[in-house]
């Protein structure tokens, strides 16, 4: 059995390569790097590329940020005390930390970095803490309370965190249901009309920064009707916000008429969506349908998987298959990696659970070729191997990526909350 | 879209590879007549647990009974489902689950849809099969249990 295993996944291998490098020869001035390569980290990189294993064994290391010294700030969702933010340093230049210390008494997903201060959210509040001019904290017990009083009703409770160059900071506030039924996730429960949710959740948020106690009075429905939002990025090159939207679950388990397993593990699409004041995305209303591009009408709101929907909604930059957990979203702005990759997004998917029969999909990071804030190719897988192991369930899954940074050298930091490792992937030629 | 298909055939082959729990579940000859029993459903208990828990199950809990770390709790290992108390887990597929309490050391964010459409037989069924798969090896759960259970919950 092994061996038929191992002979089938050379054919594959086999295969790959050769379509590779087919594509290679076309003369694709967005063609991408023709091989792969296994890395001492365990990552399969394209050729050039590299990873070391910064730190391993953080607990559930969130997002993290990476100081103009080198050092890497991680959100660890943890519960007990002075462990909810861990800071590495590497002081030899081997790209392995060899100080840790840590601080803060929450757990939570958000840290960024602006303007001379660690921003850092829990599940319902975000913090900031002053930095020195070597990007150290200066009063790790003392942190200012920006945002507080957000709501936290278990599902999508994280609050991810941008900020943009006018002193404004942005937070998602994710819908707490999968499509706003009157009894969540129950077969066959329609959706409500309209949907209370959204007064409170189901959006980004936008703050001022520098704001002490601000809460939902002080702050504005920035854009809404977005279902769950855990990777998102200030792209400062057209000066706008696009965020990654987490697509609904359960298609075929709450309408088995309607839909099959296929259609779940297939139809609802991770979406990328580049945001402006006052947008609508359209959760809970509609989904977006990956294989026609089309924006969907819901089947809790009398769509049957072919009525479309969604008249007021925005359009997405970009879909993605479904349920890959779009958990980090980072524009590249460095200048190590070869010139393709400039400004281009790069987007770690957490993995998903919701294709179960299907097969799981997803934990790696992938790459989209951006020209002037707009997509200028097809979306790539970058980084992969991070779970490990052949029939990948969410539990088995060594690594799942969940965190994107990009250090002061351009190099790019992943984080993974499963082990709790830290990755920096380098270019070497 | 290739590797998704050869994906596919790859669980497929693994899946057929795959084994049940080989070792029934031991049945408290006391609960179940000779009667009611030649009344059930045919095949055992665990294989038709098995079809329900594939159906109605799995897409959470998934195929190892490992659940979604922080979203969907496990079952393999769980002391609520492999444990004493089968009245308060035939509650939780009667009722669903949304409360944040903290299951074996862990916070899980996602609801638990109820499953009251499932007949007395096949809650026994199904839970029968997760209180004896992977890991876990406990009692089998009974149409009767199930019947008490539900008659209460619904007063």
């Amino acid at each position: 059995m092994k061996k038929f295993l191992h002979l089938a996944f050379a054919a594959l291998v086999v295969v790959n390569l050769t379509w590779l490098q087919a594509c290679a020869s076309d003369g694709d001035k967005n063609k991408k790097p023709a091989t792969t390569v296994a890395d001492d980290a365990g990552l399969k990189l394209p050729a050039g590329f590299s990873a070391v294993i910064v730190a391993d064994n953080l607990g559930k290391a969130r997002h993290i940020v990476v100081t103009q010294q080198g050092d890497v700030y991680a959100k660890i969702n943890a519960r007990g005390a002075g462990k909810g933010i861990v800071k590495l340093r590497d002081t030899n230049g081997d790209g392995k930390a060899d100080q840790t210390s840590s601080f803060g008494n929450y757990g939570g997903t958000g840290i960024a970095i602006k303007n001379g201060y660690l921003y850092a959210s829990s599940d319902e509040e975000v913090f900031r803490y002053k930095l020195d001019d070597k990007g150290n904290v200066i009063n790790p017990d003392q942190p200012e309370k920006i945002i507080t009083g957000l709501i936290n009703r278990r599902q999508h409770e994280s609050k991810s965190i941008a900020l943009d160059n006018a002193g404004n900071i942005y937070v998602n506030i994710g819908a707490y249901s999968n499509s706003c039924q009157e009894r969540d996730r129950a077969p066959g429960s329609m959706g409500r009309m309209p949907c209370p949710i959204l007064d409170s959740a189901g959006g980004i948020w936008q703050f001022k920064a520098d704001k002490l106690n601000q809460t939902y009075g002080d702050g504005v429905r920035y854009a809404t009707g977005l279902r769950n939002v855990v990777g998102l990025d200030w792209n400062t090159q057209v000066n706008q916000l696009f965020v990654m939207q987490h697509g609904r679950d359960d298609l075929h388990n709450i309408f088995p008429a309607l839909f099959t397993d296929q259609d779940n593990a297939e139809k609802p699409a991770e979406v990328l969506f580049a945001l402006k004041k006052g947008d609508n995305g359209g959760w809970p209303y509609i989904y977006h349908d990956p294989s026609t591009n089309k924006k969907m009408l819901a089947p809790e709101y009398g769509g049957d998987g072919k009525k479309e929907g969604g008249k007021d909604a925005i359009d997405p930059v970009m879909m993605f298959p479904a349920h890959l957990a779009p958990n980090a979203l980072l524009f590249y702005t460095g200048n190590m990696f070869p010139a393709r990759y400039k400004n281009g997004a790069f987007i770690a998917f957490h993995g998903s659970w919701n294709r179960a029969p299907l097969p799981q999909e997803g934990y790696y990071v992938v790459f989209v070729p951006f020209e002037n804030g707009k997509p200028s190719g097809k979306w790539e897988i970058f980084a992969n191997g991070f779970a490990a192991v052949e029939n990948i369930t969410p539990r088995s899954a060594v690594h799942r990526p969940c965190g994107l940074a990009q250090g002061p050298d351009g190099s790019l930091y992943v984080s993974d909350d499963q082990k709790g490792t830290i990755y920096k992937i380098s270019y070497n030629k | 879209m290739k590797k998704l298909s050869a994906g596919l055939i790859l669980l497929v082959i693994l899946a057929s590879f795959q084994t049940a729990p080989s070792k029934k579940p031991a049945v408290h000859k006391a609960a179940a007549p000779v009667v009611k029993k030649a009344a059930a459903p045919a095949g055992t208990a665990m294989d038709r647990g098995k079809l329900i828990y594939t159906k109605r199950c799995l897409v959470c809990h998934q195929v190892d009974g490992g659940g979604v770390p922080h979203l969907n709790a496990p079952l393999d290992g769980a002391s609520a489902v492999k444990g004493k108390d089968k009245a308060k887990l035939i509650g939780y597929v009667l009722k669903g689950f949304n409360d944040r309490v903290e299951i074996d050391g862990e916070y899980y964010s996602n609801n638990m849809a109820p499953l009251p459409d499932l007949s007395d037989q096949e809650i026994a069924d199904v839970l029968t099969f997760v209180r004896n798969s992977w890991t876990n090896k406990a009692s089998a759960v009974t149409a009767a249990e199930v019947k008490s259970v539900r008659a209460k919950t619904k007063k």
